[in-house]
């Protein structure tokens, strides 16, 4: 999807650890500057408190059939004339009370958000460490290899991948494989541009003084990838990562909606969305609003703070 | 001295960052009469560009003048409307920059940017326009520049470009030219030519010249009077002969000990030790005392005004008349 | 120039015959094509035939090459669940997708680059401000809750728009049919059209910002100044200019990515195109549509990107020079 390329200044010392280079940046005092950051800072932490504590906050488990009755369905918000005490947001068709199905749907979403960034991110590190350090052939495959899959967006991968996914996983139960689906398309849809990044980084760090220094003295690659040259690759990942959250979770609620994605059973936001819409021509406005707003509340939230992150760590487009 | 063209008095130029505001320029004083060439001298870092960008109003934020005035023909410029001061860019003050590489816009052909900057300050017509870029040209050495006018920058070589934008600076026969370094980019071989294309133009269009440089020899061999700047400051400012014979300032001292002699030797600058402050901690008093060899308290506590020795000042408690004597010139050759 | 041309052009062949190569291995190795073709009931004596028929017992680099050269006939084989050729199918659903992508495209373009320079000249301002919000709204919105909200808005509500639906088509020739000639026709694209740009026209802006800013601290624009010529000429002779060269490429890239975006708001407006059939055959793992289909896609983009390169070629003189010299 959108391009970012993220690149730190490179004057620093490179002895600096990340954590250094943090503090340096006043990243504190830029964070409480600014009015919007702080909010959707804020909001961020809410929606994953939130997401942690759903099974504490929820008044029912949307998930276990026992406690959704058909009787109950399509209930107004309570806020609402004609809207049911207990149903603070009211209910969908299948009787769920739709507050604690977002709990939970915020939950899924948020989960399969995080692994799938980090699968992308351990993917795409990997092999731009790799890729860097290695140069060569190794270095021009993987690359080449990452220029093709850039000039499909990442949804069409998504959307392939998953295809793919649930043909060799036939006959398996939905239920059981949609999470993994779901976090393996997401990751291998998002390793390219960590990958562009570590190994542009990795290029620059891997002649400098220290490097030599550490090979001379005969440390493996491994160890000299790992200790020397990924912390000072940290900044650049974090700020990608921040902002592949946020398309992780469109993502995918975008494959949940279009009916690839979790099964209705077990909605995240995406699927709530779905089954909303169908709603959307005979008056339950707030099956697909709830849902709604929470999808868009969170990927701006989670947005905002990785475009101020990009910002205080990188002077230069300021 | 006839009435100066240029004169500046007190400029101070300050940027405002997140922690205050930064003086970059401090106390900037010199006049320039018309026809005359200024060198302008320091390390990177002491202001020389500022100066210049001040002077034709092309500071970028969060830079500012926060101080002082400029007064062009008498005519105060600093503080002048921004449509008031683009009609004086160009027209009555040319600047050219370091990198003639950058300076032209890659995508249009060099006729057109001579053309456009022509119409902008005449009444002529295009044809006259074009006619007269080809003239300029020719006045800068381009060869066959009817051909050659059509042409887009990269189809120059660095020597060539920067006549081009020697041509493009005179288009509009401005009364002062501030030079930024305008040879630095180029080959050794083709500094020489440019700085000789220069000084002529200079000449036969009777503009007064500003050449900022790091360069001293250029300095020797083209400006008319030199001023030496330090931390933002003017540490010496006097006729380039007696700058360069005899300089006052310690500063200078080390500074003209560093240019090359016929002879090929030359002393290193680094026998200054020590580096410039940066804008953030210039010291109190002289903002050279850390690396002077003949500070004394009084440099580390108050600042040298521009003390006139002769036809020169210097900011120098060495020259305050009746507290030291200066000292026996054998300290530094 | 030629060679230039032809050297990209074997490039190109060469990422669609690795696309090729994906999309075979999708097609033999994903799912058994014989068990998608024939009944469960059929005697195990008929898939056997089957199989030899097909060509599935030769060697792996044979069927490779077999089904490379069919698809560079465009023939792709028979759908698993319609029973026809991919072919046709997606030929038949063809002039609906690239209508939709070519209004997106227009709009995204006319409303991105305005708003992206007016943002980058003032970058004070209310308006400015204004359009940044959005643009960031713009990239934080699922692209199907801007359908959804858009149908809710102007069908359900005001009831002005058509919701679902490509309107009344017209035959142009044989193949192409479109809804550009009638009421319902462009009364249908509208809603679709918005919303795929949307996502688009965000991305555009954003870049034509950073690089119209980057532009701006370039030296020959500090010059252009020091030469007196007015802001508007620096903005729009000298700035703007130099802006949309490397814009060209990405915003090349990104309407071509439009054509695959389409899958989401195809789904959200029913719009009969090939996002659509995309979608029916990941669900019901259509192998040979989605190898067909990713194949389309990568073509796609390799001519896009031969067209940019041509287009980069006529804007910027040096690289003129460079590719005749080469």
């Amino acid at each position: 999807m959108s391009e970012i390329s993220v690149e730190l200044p490179k004057s620093e010392p490179a002895s600096r650890s990340f954590l250094g280079r943090l503090k340096d940046s006043d990243l504190l005092a830029s964070f409480l500057s600014s009015k919007v950051t702080v909010v959707a800072g804020a909001l961020t932490l809410i929606f994953f408190l939130a997401a942690v504590f759903a099974p504490l906050i929820a008044p029912t488990n949307p998930f276990d059939p026992a406690s959704n009755f058909l009787i109950d369905s399509l209930n107004p918000p309570r806020f609402v004339t004609g809207g049911d005490a207990r149903f603070l947001l009211g209910t969908d068709d299948q009787g769920r009370d739709l507050w604690s199905a977002i709990l939970y749907g915020l939950r899924v979403s948020l989960l399969i958000g995080v692994f799938g960034v980090l699968l992308g991110g351990a993917i795409g590190i990997t092999l731009g460490l790799i890729a860097g350090y290695a140069g060569g052939r190794i270095d021009s495959i993987i690359m080449r290899i990452a220029d093709v899959q850039l000039t499909f967006p990442a949804i069409l991968i998504a959307l392939l991948v998953d295809g793919v996914v649930q043909a060799l996983l036939k006959g398996q139960n939905r239920e059981q494989t949609a999470f993994g689906i779901l976090v393996i398309s997401i990751g291998l849809s998002f390793w390219v541009q960590y990958a562009r990044t570590v190994r542009g980084s990795t290029l620059v760090e891997k002649n400098r003084d220290y490097v030599q220094a550490a090979r001379l003295i005969g440390l493996s690659p491994a160890r000299i990838l790992m200790r020397h040259i990924l912390p000072n690759v940290m900044g650049p990942v974090l700020v990608i990562a921040t902002i592949n959250l946020a398309l992780a979770i469109i993502t995918e609620a975008t494959l949940s909606f279009l009916g690839v994605g979790l099964p209705p059973t077990q909605p995240s936001l995406g699927t709530l969305i779905r089954i909303g819409q169908n709603f959307l021509f005979s008056g339950e406005w707030w099956i697909v609003t709830f849902p709604s707003i929470t999808l868009a509340a969170l990927v701006l939230a989670v947005n905002l703070l990785g475009d101020w992150l990009r910002d205080a760590l990188n002077p230069r487009l300021k | 001295m006839k009435a100066p063209l240029l004169s500046v008095k007190d400029l101070r130029v300050e940027f405002i960052t997140r922690r205050g505001p930064l003086t970059a320029l401090d106390g900037i004083s010199f006049d320039l009469a018309p026809g005359e060439i200024l060198g302008v001298v320091g390390e990177s870092g002491a202001g020389k560009s500022l100066t210049g960008l001040a002077i034709i109003g092309l500071l970028d934020p969060p830079g500012r003048i926060a101080g002082g005035e400029i007064r062009l023909n008498g005519e105060r410029i600093d503080n002048l409307a921004p449509e008031a001061m683009r009609k004086i860019r160009g027209r009555r003050i040319g600047m050219i920059f370091q990198d003639p590489l950058t300076s032209l816009n890659p995508l249009l052909r060099i006729g057109d940017q001579l053309v456009e900057t022509i119409l902008t300050h005449t009444s002529l017509t295009p044809k006259a326009a074009r006619a007269r870029a080809i003239s300029l040209l020719t006045e800068v050495g381009i060869p066959a520049p009817e051909k050659r006018i059509d042409g887009y920058p990269h189809e120059f070589s660095g020597g060539m470009r920067q006549r081009v934008v020697i041509a493009l600076a005179l288009c509009a026969e401005p009364a002062l030219v501030i030079a930024d370094e305008p040879t630095t980019a180029l080959d050794v071989s083709v500094q020489a030519q440019i700085i000789a294309v220069l000084k002529r133009l200079a000449r036969e269009h009777h503009a007064a010249v500003i050449l900022i440089t790091h360069d001293m020899g250029v300095i020797a061999e083209t400006a008319d009077r030199v001023a030496v700047m330090y931390a933002g400051r003017i540490a010496e400012i006097g006729r380039v002969e007696e700058v360069v014979r005899d300089p006052l300032h310690p500063y200078a001292k080390g500074l003209m000990a560093a240019i090359p002699t016929l002879e090929g030797r030359a002393a290193r600058l680094a026998q200054i030790p020590g580096a410039m402050p940066r804008l953030s901690a210039i010291p109190p008093g002289c903002a050279f005392n850390p690396r002077c060899p003949n500070v004394f308290d009084r440099c580390r506590i108050e600042r040298p005004p521009p003390l006139p020795i002769g036809t020169r000042r210097a900011a120098c408690w060495l020259y305050d008349r009746g507290e030291v004597t200066p000292p026996a010139r054998e300290t530094v050759s | 120039m030629i060679a230039f041309i032809i050297r990209r052009l074997f490039a190109s062949i060469g990422v669609l015959i690795a696309v090729g190569l994906i999309a075979f291995l999708l097609f033999r190795y994903v799912g058994d094509p014989v068990n998608q073709m024939v009944g469960i009931e059929t005697p195990e004596s008929e898939r056997v035939a089957l199989r030899q028929q097909l060509g599935l017992n030769d060697p792996a680099i044979v069927q490779a090459l077999r089904f490379l050269g069919h698809a560079a006939r465009l023939d792709f084989g028979i759908s698993y669940q319609f029973k026809q050729p991919v072919s046709e199918l997606i030929g038949a659903r063809m002039p609906a997708t690239l209508e939709l992508a070519f209004v997106a495209s227009i709009l995204s373009l006319l409303a991105g680059i305005p708003m992206g320079v007016y943002t980058a000249l003032h970058r004070k301002s209310a308006l400015a401000k204004l359009f940044e919000a959005l643009s960031l709204v713009g990239i934080s919105l699922p692209t199907f809750l801007i359908g959804i909200l858009l149908i809710y808005l102007f069908a359900v509500t005001l009831g002005w728009l058509p919701s679902f639906g490509r309107g009344d088509v017209v035959h142009i020739g044989s193949w192409w049919t479109t809804g550009l000639l009638t009421a319902s026709g462009l009364k249908s694209i509208i809603m679709p059209a918005i919303t795929l740009a949307l996502f688009q026209m965000t991305l555009i802006m954003r870049l034509v910002r950073a690089e119209m800013l980057e532009v701006l601290r370039a030296d020959y624009i500090r010059f252009a100044r020091a030469r007196g010529l007015s802001e508007r000429k620096v903005h729009f002779r000298h700035a703007l200019k130099n802006t949309l060269v490397p814009v060209i490429t990405v915003v090349g890239l990104q309407l071509g990515s439009i054509v695959a975006f389409s899958i989401i708001t195809e789904t959200v407006f029913s719009w009969p195109g090939m996002g659509q059939l995309f979608l029916q055959s990941v669900q019901n793992v259509d192998i040979p549509i989605m190898a067909a289909y990713l194949l389309f896609i990568a073509f796609l983009f390799v001519v896009i990107n031969l067209v940019v390169d041509l287009l980069y070629a006529a804007v910027d003189p040096r690289l003129r020079v460079a590719i005749h010299g080469a």
